[in-house]
């Protein structure tokens, strides 16, 4: 869907549910909202096998890496697609991100939150109402691959 | 493929039997969507669905890493300690769920079931050594929502497992099996294409040996359509399944539930209302967890003894004809016609986008049709796509965008929960 482009290098996420959810209207959902606010998104759709999210982002080096799962396995099944995740070389630095409903009794006191984090990704998003929370990630995720086009020498 | 070996299971009055009962006396038939990985909770789970003020059946719903055949990951989170969305029906010692059946008293007490698989061989093996013999799903509606497994192969497995269930037929047995046709993605799909799927599943079941099936509505977002489209289906399967036993099953609101447990109650009274006044025999009901988590057992409790009690008081309601019928009629017709074989015939169907169900992602579906919804909640084409039907002369705008997508599938939500 070419009609969100407006001009200039998009920034390209990967998007994927993880091996055991099949829910599909968030991954419509988010699909739709980061391409409206300019990223060039592939959906890899529900129950990614982990070796094909694997492939695809070795083949496109995108800019972030977005799980989303609602179905309660989110927590368990999200830690072991982490630690996958990070092992691979071209996967090490690239920005991974989950969010949806990750346990099966709700958002908990935040311990769950933490271990995911600590298990290698950049951000979670628990529940409903973080979609605020995740644009402005996306914001910054966009104005940092902008610079990173550009041709002036990057300092760091 | 591995044969079910243990003691025959013993017969008893068939899942059909206890419905027909159930329907002769005007009682509707409400079921819950429960499961639990504990074998404690889910003993529990069945005993109190037993015992709830209403007509039941009881539901076994499988976790979804044994759906979608994670079964490594089902002893990992066992072995943690990780509580799953369901109950781990392929990876628990058959004898345990048989004990746990007998003790909760099937099969006076029929259980069901439910599990969402497009390769379901382990499942099917599972529920029979375990001495079930109803269970629910189809080649299509296990396939689409459910995965991203190539169509022709759920196709494949399904008949098979369809011929297993059958023949516990030669044991003396009636082994149901219900179509989730009438749910797919559980939202923004006009009626026709629901009946259509959930019809042409029962054919799909007939032919592979099934004699008892149900066919599915899930309540959609307007009352008045969701009548008529239950009735719609009732007449389509008088016409069209003449020599089987067959019953109609609606599904309290499969999309964006309501947040408040007011509005929660409020769309499951609406539910039932829809379920005995269209003459359907049977509903599964929702909870006021729906929207937030997997309910508890007294929370699935509350919810079968409201329903039972919403329905009580409808009489069958009669409502106007608006042509959900003839278009359901107009592609199943289509659909039969590509081929005598049922499961090629569904599989063609999607390949050219005869059937095609809008906003569904599985590279199996066009994705060329697309809904719009009245300000009343009419569910009606955008796009026809391939289909084969006349577009809608009068049409609303698609929903293509990230906000009237959500808009849509929140519909519900916002007119129950009051914002
Ligand atoms: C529609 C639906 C289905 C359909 C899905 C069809 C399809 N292909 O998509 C069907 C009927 C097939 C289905 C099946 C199942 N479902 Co379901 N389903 C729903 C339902 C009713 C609505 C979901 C929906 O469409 N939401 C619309 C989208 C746009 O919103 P969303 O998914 O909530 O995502 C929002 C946020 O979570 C957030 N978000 C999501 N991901 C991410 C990622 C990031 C990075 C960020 C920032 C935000 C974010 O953004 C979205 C917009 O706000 C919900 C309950 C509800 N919400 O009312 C249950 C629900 C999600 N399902 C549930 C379950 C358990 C299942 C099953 C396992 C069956 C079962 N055991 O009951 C199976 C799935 C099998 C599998 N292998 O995974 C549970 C999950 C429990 C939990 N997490 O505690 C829920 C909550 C129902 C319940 N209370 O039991 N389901």
């Amino acid at each position: 869907m070419n009609v969100y482009e407006t001009g200039g290098t998009r920034p390209t996420a990967l998007l994927a549910g993880p091996p055991s959810d099949a829910h599909t209207w968030n991954l419509l959902y988010l699909q739709l909202l980061m391409t409206e606010l300019g990223w060039q998104v592939s959906n890899l759709g529900p129950c990614t096998p982990v070796r094909l999210l694997v492939a695809e982002s070795a083949r496109c080096a995108p800019d972030l890496v977005v799980i989303s799962t609602v179905n309660g396995h989110g927590y368990h099944e999200g830690l072991t697609l982490i630690r996958s995740l990070r092992r691979e070389a071209h996967l090490r630095d690239t920005p991974i991100v989950v969010g949806g409903k990750l346990g099966i009794d709700g958002p908990d006191d935040g311990s769950r939150l933490k271990r995911l984090r600590d298990a290698g990704y950049d951000d979670v998003f628990d529940g409903d109402g973080q979609v605020p929370r995740f644009q402005v990630l996306l914001d910054s995720l966009r104005h940092h691959a902008r610079r990173q086009a550009s041709p002036a020498p990057a300092v760091r | 493929m591995a044969t079910a070996t243990g003691p025959s299971p013993a017969v008893g009055p068939s899942f059909h039997t206890f419905i027909s009962d159930a329907r002769r006396d005007r009682r509707l038939v409400v079921q819950p969507r429960m499961g639990f990985s504990d074998t404690g909770a889910m003993t529990a789970g069945l005993r109190a669905t037993r015992a709830a003020r209403a007509t039941t059946v009881g539901t076994i719903t499988v976790d979804s890493y044994t759906r979608t055949g994670e079964l490594g990951a089902v002893e990992r989170a066992l072995r943690d300690g990780v509580a799953l969305n369901g109950y781990p029906l392929a990876s628990i010692d058959p004898g345990v769920t048989r004990t746990m059946l007998g003790e909760v008293g099937h099969p006076s007490f029929p259980v069901q079931v439910r599990h969402g698989s497009a390769a379901p061989t382990k499942i099917f093996e599972a529920l029979l050594e375990a001495g079930l013999d109803a269970t629910e799903g189809g080649p299509v509606s296990y396939c689409l929502p459910y995965s991203r497994r190539p169509l022709h192969l759920a196709v494949a497995e399904w008949a098979h497992c369809c011929r297993r269930l059958a023949a516990r037929r030669e044991d003396g047995a009636n082994p149901h099996l219900e179509s989730f046709g009438g749910c797919m993605l559980g939202q923004l799909c006009p009626p026709g294409l629901l009946i259509a799927i959930t019809v042409l599943e029962a054919l799909f079941f007939r032919q592979h040996g099934i004699r008892s099936v149900s066919v599915s509505f899930a309540q959609q977002t307007n009352h008045r359509q969701d009548l008529e489209g239950v009735q719609a289906l009732r007449a389509l399967c008088a016409e069209l399944l003449t020599d089987v036993d067959w019953h109609v099953v609606v599904y309290a609101y499969m999309g964006v539930y309501p947040r408040t447990p007011r509005g929660a109650r409020e769309i499951l009274r609406a539910a039932a209302r829809l379920a005995h006044g269209g003459g359907a025999a049977r509903l599964i009901v929702k909870t006021t967890a729906e929207a937030h988590r997997i309910p508890t057992i007294g929370e699935n409790v509350e919810a079968l003894e409201l329903a039972a009690a919403a329905a009580a008081d409808v009489t069958p309601q009669a409502v106007p004809d608006s042509g959900i019928r003839d278009e359901a009629r107009q592609l199943i017709h289509a659909v039969l016609s590509m081929d005598a074989d049922v499961g090629r015939a569904l599989v063609s169907a999607f390949a050219r986008g005869y059937l095609d169900v809008p906003y569904c992602i599985h590279p199996d579906n066009h994705a060329a049709t697309t809904t719009s919804m009245d300000a009343d909640g009419w569910l009606r084409w955008a796009d026809v796509g391939s289909l084969p039907l006349t577009p809608d002369a009068v049409s609303s705008p698609p929903l293509l965008t990230s906000a009237g997508l959500l808009r849509a599938l929140s519909h519900v939500q916002r007119s129950y929960d009051g914002a």
